[in-house]
């Protein structure tokens, strides 16, 4: 794509992880703006019907998702979604993931299981990622990143990194290993093509 | 904070915004297509398709107009799929769709990542 052609160019990365790791304090300490709420219309069963109609039926609810907005320049906005994490709304992401640039994986050392099923999925999609280690005070364990990557089986060449994500510069450089990871790996294709 | 699933509210109210039809991505509208205003709101057009003209008169992206509008994205674009079926807008797709397989440029990744560093 032409540069020309990316004048207005809106742009996403969604942020995954399980249940309360920091989804949407990541969102918000990068964001220009408060981050705002959105919802999708969707049936209790889960199976994301658009059944508008239905709305009548009470069986149908509504889940909210975070979004924020970065202006990268005055062509180029890049917004940050961040995913429901309870368990019943995970099938939502995938729907999230289609057209994004790339994820992040938040992880929460204390409950490193609920990391496995966006891993799965984003591998599933072939859905470029990296792996933020949110730190949280409370947690003693201090494992290494050597040690989470083992516990998480994750590639070499996924970029795992730590972040606190009530800090900007922090959650900066997050977004900015993901969009590195994701230059690189564009530099090699172009490479071989 | 643990946040629930709110409720609907009053289901009537968007059954009317939406005239009851009940399927709105035929039209293939992602979270960040870019929607553009193609004329201005006229007489008699109902006040959620006057807001989106007004609104897109600057390209905006899906997501953003069902913010302003407090819409679900399900409703939102359903009544986009009313307007650009009618011409009134046009929605521009934010770049190769992944459904392709074309993972973006490196030279817009580059600007990307200029981008973040400068914040
Ligand atoms: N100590 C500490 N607390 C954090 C950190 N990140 C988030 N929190 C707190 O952890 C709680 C959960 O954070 P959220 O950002 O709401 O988590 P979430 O992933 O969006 O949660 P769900 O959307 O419900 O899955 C909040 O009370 C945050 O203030 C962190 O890096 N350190
Ligand atoms: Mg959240």
């Amino acid at each position: 794509m032409p540069l020309a052609d990316a004048a207005e160019t809106g742009l996403k990365i969604v942020i995954v992880g399980g249940f309360g790791v920091g989804k949407t304090t990541l969102v918000r300490s990068v964001s220009e703006i408060r981050p705002l709420n959105t919802e999708e219309v969707m049936t209790q069963a889960g199976a994301g019907v658009d059944d508008v109609a239905g709305l009548r039926n009470k069986s149908t609810t509504t889940v909210a998702f975070d979004f924020g907005r970065i202006s990268l320049n005055e062509q180029t906005v890049l917004y940050l979604f961040g995913a429901p994490g309870q368990e019943r709304f995970w099938f939502l992401w995938d729907r999230l993931f289609s057209g994004t640039l790339g994820a992040v994986v938040l992880v929460d050392t204390r409950r490193m299981a609920d990391s496995w099923y966006a891993i799965d999925r984003l591998e599933y999609h072939g859905t470029p990622f990296v792996v933020a280690v949110n730190r949280f005070d409370e947690d003693g364990s201090r494992f290494s990143l050597d040690e989470i990557r083992q516990a998480l089986d994750l590639p070499e060449d996924v970029p795992l990194v730590d972040c606190d994500a009530r800090l900007r510069d922090s959650g900066k450089n997050v977004l900015i290993t993901l969009v590195d990871h994701l230059y690189q790996q564009a530099l090699a294709r172009e490479m071989t093509a | 904070m643990i946040r629930k699933p709110v409720d609907i509210g009053d289901p009537h109210r968007l059954y009317t915004v939406t005239g009851g039809r009940s399927r709105g991505e035929e039209a293939g509208l992602d979270l960040v297509t870019l929607i553009v205003s193609e004329c201005r709101p006229t007489e008699g057009m109902q006040s959620e398709h006057v807001r989106i003209l007004e609104l897109c008169g600057h390209p905006t992206a899906v997501v953003e107009i069902a913010a302003d509008l407090r819409l679900p994205i399900t409703v939102v674009k359903i009544l986009l799929g009313d307007l650009l079926a009618s011409g009134r807008i046009t929605a521009r797709n934010p770049r190769p769709s992944a459904a392709h397989g074309d993972a973006p440029e490196s030279a817009l990744l580059k600007e990307v990542l200029i981008g973040l560093r400068n914040l």
